[in-house]
């Protein structure tokens, strides 16, 4: 494949397992993010959400499979190489520095120092809240703030694709409501996002294809508005069924009635 | 007031113990790496500046300038390939590895530099000295504390104010982070390392000045006083570390007073008192700066 060929989506994620020491928790994991949409992985407690993003971000190291950022192989770069070719990570529970200041977590999020629309001008004019406050400690605000200040800290890379995990994790619904608010902004300056979260109409309501995570496998893909409640509620607990007819329904589900329950099926492909 | 004078001189000897420390300190803060080897450092440091003295024929007090930096150069070189392999396989093998290093260092000083004692020639500055009353202050003392105090200042103002210290500060709170905003950790490692060894080789130079030294004097002294120091002021903490320096100086000089033989036996009671009544150190807080 040629190198960033126009008609390639922007992010590709081909045939991605993945291993925590004996655990499978990724299995042939296949995915296309084309430039401008924004993607939502949703999936139960375990089902690997967070594991595929985080290989995305370069912190995993898949057994096998690859990674591809506008063609281009990212597979074996550093997480910090990454950064600098435009894939940034909002990681679970915000992980700011500390003993840092609000502004200095911004900075440090420069550091790859790739050209790109948001400076700390732009970051102030979406967050006006934090201009006033940027010498403040970031152990010294509260759970949206901090939330707030991670978002900025990724956007400050100035990536051309955004990974957020479970941005309304530990956050009051309201404080969600505002968070999410701000993601058609992002998308209308030309993010990218692919983003994972518990919360299910949340992730139908910002993203304009869904895909559905059980036990490490993509149990169904398709946009919002082609899926219905049941076929969501049997992608995301593996309830036995027939198959289903609307969205692609990408493998069928498999025996256990609890995504933690049971050995997982050899089956499938 | 031949106490008010154990005290003053346990000040200015906190000096050169704050200056063991510090690197000892950033070290830790920063990679998790308990150095052994840092006392054998200090030694190599004084051994180094006698070579150049030998050689160039400048006067010992400017031998920093050429010891310093490459000791700095050293660090980094160190950190990026001996010590971060060692962080690969666990925060556990950096302590083989450093006390590997340590073992090297003391006998191969001893296999080609002799276990004779050396010290570094300052002429009169050794022994001049200026009277306060009754209180009698060494110029080399106060030489030492000066600098220590300049260093632990800069060091604070560079973690606090720089582009680079701002990127220690966040590689120690949050080192997977730090990767996710695109900081290479590694480089950030050796430059921390760089500072330390460079602030080690000041104070080595320091106590070769101030007085004898010989391939085990790292581990037999300098090494436990560096630990005591930073044990004492609280881990991480520079400021901590200057007071934990200075405590343990004055506990040395007064245990003098009470008798010769209890110098050493006055810092290791103080010690052992600050671990078990406070073991986080007598400065609480758990940053860099």
């Amino acid at each position: 494949m040629t190198s960033s060929a126009a008609d390639a989506p922007l992010l590709q994620v081909r045939g991605l397992s993945v291993h925590h020491g004996q655990l499978q928790a990724l299995h042939d994991v296949s995915l296309e993010v084309p430039a401008g949409t924004t993607h939502a992985m949703i999936g139960a407690n375990g089902a690997g959400k967070s594991t595929l993003l985080r290989t995305i971000a370069g912190l995993h190291h898949p057994s096998s499979g690859s990674i591809l950022l506008d063609g281009q192989d990212i597979t074996g770069m550093r997480p910090e190489r990454r950064v600098a070719a435009g894939v940034a990570l909002v990681p679970e529970g915000r992980r700011l520095f500390p003993s840092l200041t609000l502004e200095e977590n911004l900075l440090v999020g420069m550091t790859s120092g790739r050209n790109g629309p948001w400076g700390l001008d732009q970051i102030y004019g979406l967050f006006g809240w934090m201009r006033e406050r940027r010498g403040q400690r970031a152990a010294q605000l509260s759970g949206g703030e901090q939330q707030a200040v991670a978002i900025g800290r990724a956007l400050a890379a100035s990536p051309r694709v955004l990974l957020l995990d479970e941005l309304s994790l530990g956050l009051a619904p309201v404080v969600v409501r505002r968070i999410y608010g701000l993601l058609p902004q992002l998308a209308a300056a030309g993010a990218t996002i692919l983003l994972v979260e518990q919360d299910v109409s949340q992730a139908l309501a910002v993203a304009s294809q869904v895909h559905c995570l059980l036990e490490g496998r993509i149990t169904l893909s398709g946009a919002p508005g082609t899926m219905t409640a049941a076929q969501i509620e049997r992608a995301y607990f593996g309830v036995a069924a027939s198959a289903g007819n609307g969205a692609h329904q990408v493998t069928p589900s498999v025996g256990a009635a609890l995504p933690e329950a049971g050995a997982s099926p050899g089956a499938g492909r | 007031m031949t106490w008010v004078n154990a005290v003053v001189q346990g000040i200015m000897l906190g000096g050169l113990y704050a200056l063991f420390a510090c690197g000892l300190s950033l070290m830790f803060g920063v990679m998790k790496v308990i150095n052994l080897a840092h006392g054998d450092l200090a030694v190599v440091a004084a051994y180094l500046a006698l070579g150049v003295v030998t050689v160039t024929h400048v006067p010992t007090v400017w031998s920093f300038v050429l010891v310093v930096p490459i000791f700095a150069g050293v660090g980094y070189l160190v950190q990026r390939t001996l010590i971060q392999a060692a962080l690969n396989r666990g925060v556990l093998t950096t302590l083989l590895v450093t006390f590997g290093l340590s073992v090297v260092i003391e006998n191969a000083l001893q296999q080609f530099l002799s276990a004779n004692s050396r010290s570094l020639s300052i002429g009169s500055l050794v022994s001049d000295s200026f009277s306060i009353g009754q209180i009698t202050i060494a110029y080399l003392d106060l030489v030492i504390l000066v600098v220590a105090v300049v260093v632990l200042l800069g060091l604070q103002y560079f973690l606090s104010s720089s582009r680079n210290g701002r990127l220690i500060r966040a590689v120690a709170d949050d080192r997977e982070a730090a990767q996710l905003s695109g900081v290479n950790y590694r480089h950030v490692f050796g430059v921390a390392a760089a500072i330390a060894f460079a602030t080690v080789a000041l104070a080595g130079l320091a106590f070769g000045m101030y007085t004898q030294f010989d391939p085990t004097t790292g581990t037999d002294q300098l090494l436990l006083y560096a630990f005591e120091a930073v044990v004492i002021g609280g881990l991480g903490s520079l400021w901590g570390t200057l007071a934990g320096g200075i405590l343990l100086g004055v506990a040395q000089q007064i245990g003098a007073q009470i008798h010769a033989s209890d110098q050493l036996l006055a810092g290791q009671l103080l010690f052992l008192i600050i671990l078990v009544l406070r073991p986080q150190g007598i400065t609480s807080r758990r940053e860099l700066a």
